[in-house]
């Protein structure tokens, strides 16, 4: 029963993601021939509006819904995984015109080819998971 | 009910999206997408093998649940809340993709060439969802985020490491779409 709160952010997720088309792989396409600012847009207003929330949540120290103290952990330090983790995963970003949230969507919605990209997906983690103690990071 | 039917706007999207980040941080939660990847690896008992997987991924049942749902959101709003006017991009991105080959998209929001059932009799094309996947997995583990992670929960908490991988998630974008698609298609 706790789920299903989350269930329906995820649904809500699903809706937007696939009528703002961030789940086309045509938008991505556009979006790196820099030919439309639709993606641009959303990501944009997606980052300020979460950053204006998150100013107001440390501002007034606000509790979650249960009453703790929200904490959001700071992203490690470092360069040289963020970079290149950053630059392989834009170069399958843009080949499959989705990142993984678009994938697990695109699946749902009955593209039955998306399950290939899934399938990889979980195969690359896994390799990662495999070498990630002989990867500079 | 053309306002849901046709393609969302930038700002409404965007806002939505920056919602459905700070509802899970109030639900005690953190927006990202990628690490769901390594709790289905850690399910499927990669943990016996690989260290990585040996985890509490029990305690991201949760994600999984918004994974269910986002999976649900995406057939509902395929299925009932679309039409022919969507996916209108830029007129020239149409007449570049014509050139290699590419369908116009006409409401559809994946190209035949190279996401219709077809693709299962061409192991090239096979070959190219399923690399796409492992950079794409691979590469969000190495940088420990990906779009969800990174680029809208990271860059809105004023993360300079998100901002790194965001530049790297953009490199490698640019030299897929202007060097390897023209290339491989």
């Amino acid at each position: 029963m706790k789920l299903i709160k989350f269930i329906l952010v995820g649904f809500i997720f699903g809706i937007v993601l696939t009528k703002a088309e961030a789940v086309s792989w045509y938008r991505i396409y556009e979006m790196f021939q820099f030919q439309s600012f639709h993606m641009y847009g959303i990501i944009m207003v997606a980052v300020l509006t979460g950053l204006i929330g998150i100013q107001i949540i440390k501002k007034y120290n606000l509790k979650d819904f249960s009453g703790a103290p929200i904490c959001i952990p700071d992203k490690e330090p470092a360069t040289v995984r963020y970079i290149a983790g950053g630059i392989i995963f834009g170069l399958g970003w843009a080949l499959a015109g989705s990142c993984p949230g678009p994938i697990f969507i695109l699946v749902g919605s009955g593209f039955t080819s998306m399950i290939l990209v899934l399938l990889g997906a979980l195969i690359g983690t896994f390799i990662y998971g495999v070498f990630k103690d002989k990867l500079p990071h | 009910m053309e306002l849901i039917y046709h393609t969302w706007s930038w700002y409404i999207s965007g806002f939505l999206i920056g919602l459905v980040m700070l509802s899970l941080i109030f639900f005690g939660k953190n927006f990202g997408m990628s690490s769901n990847l390594r709790t289905l690896c850690s399910l499927a008992g990669a943990g016996k093998k690989v260290l990585f997987f040996d985890w509490d991924w029990k305690s991201q049942r949760w994600n999984l649940a918004v994974v269910a749902g986002a999976m649900l959101g995406g057939f509902v709003a395929t299925h009932y809340l679309s039409d022919v006017s969507n996916v209108a991009i830029n007129p020239k991105t149409i007449e570049q993709l014509q050139a290699m080959n590419i369908d116009a998209p006409n409401g559809k929001l994946m190209p035949d060439a190279l996401f219709s059932n077809q693709v299962f009799e061409s192991p090239k094309s096979i070959f190219i969802l399923i690399i796409a996947g492992i950079m794409i997995g691979f590469g969000s583990r190495y940088a420990g985020g990906c779009t969800s992670g990174h680029a809208i929960s990271g860059l809105s908490n004023l993360q300079l490491p998100s901002l790194k991988a965001v530049i790297g998630f953009f490199i490698g974008g640019l030299i897929m779409v202007h060097f390897i698609l023209p290339l491989i298609l």
